[in-house]
């Protein structure tokens, strides 16, 4: 089934009549020059911005015309650099539950967190006192902790060490086979080596690259 | 009222301790030898004409006359709130609500439980104390809000990405915002009598009340100030947050 088409999208001077298309269970790898508009384009598939002028249909529905919080819990982006808030790990966990007006279980959220390699007592843990790849992970868990249907990676294992790497890798292989669509953009050049559909944005647009070049 | 002394003669002669901040601006050069003129002269002007249409009101002793002077009081103050709100999309009417809810709430009390009458005399002054203590607040409030949004800028768009609404994405913020709006009316409650004598309580001691029962007045203002302040900034802050979205729920702040 197509989950996401995007039909001539322009934004100001970024992205020029680009479309593209992502069917469920797709893993769709972006890459492109830094300031060509990859962070730009994930931004406008979550409706977090809104194109010059263009569509974006999720599940065959203008974004336009959907409420774009249940958008946003179903298309979700994950920032480039993410920063957590409030004082401690349980905080950012919470506030997903919280926005759906929910209680977390202590054992869910203890779950999610060995799920990135993170041990339980990381939940009272500070955010302050987080290493970048320990932050990263929180991030990542936090906006996957209700198993959203599309899921924008920005260049999400950027500078991380090779097990913070490991870990987010596993984590999202995971997703995956549990039928999570992946929109990603990365630099990193075994994920470009593995991808299974890979998308080069340039000048604007996108065009496919041959996957033996 | 014999202790009220203060005839133009000797206002002429208080004149000169207008000229030691004049002396010093110069001596320093501040340049604030003209501001300190022009405020001076406003302040005769803006006292001189309150002054007589008081003394008018007071004789005609009408209560429509009497509201109709409130709801000028909170005009004002809700034109000088709204005017120190960084957030070029603020709405002056969000400020009115605020300013008129807070001020005719906490007047509405006082009158009812019997503290003050419906008096032009009483009425009057009291409204504006509540409505300018609460102009404070409300724009103490506004400025902390529009620097939460930008100095965290970043965790509301995580809110929002995550699929929070509105009021999720800002509500740490928002109670930061209130906090800054209620803060000096809190801290200047705490220190009544010991730093400073308020305004109100002096008065009535220099017109020659005991300060036994002067102080029962001051206690009132102290209530009647921190309703006014809390409800101004709770108010003023849950109107205003919503002027940092657009209705496709994206934040207006770059
Ligand atoms: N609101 C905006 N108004 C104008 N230009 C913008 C705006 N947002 C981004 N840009 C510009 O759009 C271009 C693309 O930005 P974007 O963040 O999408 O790049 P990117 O491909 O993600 O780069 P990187 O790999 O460095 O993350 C940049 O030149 C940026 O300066
Ligand atoms: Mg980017």
């Amino acid at each position: 089934m197509m989950l996401i088409k995007v039909e001539q999208l322009s934004y100001l001077q970024v992205l020029h009549d680009l479309s593209m298309q992502v069917e469920e269970g797709d893993w769709v790898t972006i890459i492109g020059k830094s300031g060509s508009g990859k962070s730009t384009l994930l931004k406008l598939i979550a409706g977090l911005i809104s194109p010059t002028s263009g569509h974006i249909y999720y599940q065959g529905q203008d974004i336009t015309d959907l409420d774009p919080i249940k958008l946003r819990q179903s298309v979700s982006y994950c920032y480039q650099q993410p920063v957590l808030f409030g004082e401690t790990v349980a905080d950012n966990l919470n506030f997903p539950f919280k926005i759906r007006h929910q209680q977390p279980q202590h054992d869910q959220l203890v779950a999610s967190l060995q799920s990135v390699q993170l041990p339980a007592e990381f939940l009272t843990k500070k955010i302050t006192e987080l290493s970048g790849g320990e932050k990263q992970r929180v991030a990542m868990i936090r906006n996957l902790l209700f198993h959203p249907k599309v899921v924008l990676l920005d260049e999400v294992t950027a500078g991380l060490d090779e097990e913070s790497k490991q870990a987010v890798h596993q984590f999202l292989v995971k997703a995956h086979q549990n039928g999570t669509t992946f929109i990603q953009v990365t630099h990193e050049i075994d994920e470009i080596a593995n991808a299974e559909q890979k998308l080069v944005l340039e000048n604007g647009g996108l065009h496919h690259e041959e996957l033996s070049r | 009222m014999k202790n009220l002394a203060v005839s133009n003669w000797s206002l002429v002669l208080a004149f000169a301790l207008v000229l030691v901040a004049v002396i010093v601006s110069t001596k320093e050069k501040l340049g604030l030898s003209k501001d300190i003129f022009i405020a001076v002269g406003r302040a005769i002007i803006q006292l001189i004409v309150v002054g007589f249409i008081l003394k008018a009101i007071f004789k005609v002793n009408n209560v429509w006359l009497t509201i109709a002077m409130t709801m000028v009081i909170i005009f004002n103050a809700s034109w000088n709130a709204s005017k120190r709100d960084p957030n070029p999309r603020r709405h002056f009417w969000q400020s009115v609500v605020a300013e008129a809810i807070g001020t005719y709430l906490t007047l509405g009390t006082l009158i009812a439980s019997g503290t003050i009458k419906l008096t032009p005399v009483q009425v009057i002054p009291i409204t504006g104390m509540i409505a300018g203590n609460e102009m404070v607040a409300v724009g103490l409030c506004y400025k902390a809000l529009y620097e939460g949004f930008h100095d965290q800028r970043q965790q509301v768009l995580e809110k929002l990405a995550l699929g929070a609404n509105r009021q999720q994405a800002s509500h740490s913020l928002m109670r930061r915002a209130i906090k800054t709006g209620m803060q000096p009316t809190i801290d200047s409650i705490k220190t009544v009598g010991l730093v400073n004598l308020p305004g109100m309580m002096s008065g009535l001691i220099f017109a020659g009340v005991d300060p036994v029962y002067a102080i029962r007045y001051q206690i009132m203002v102290s209530f009647m100030l921190l309703s006014a302040s809390s409800l101004g900034a709770v108010i003023a802050c849950y109107l205003s947050y919503r002027n940092y979205f657009n209705d496709r729920l994206q934040l207006l702040v770059d």
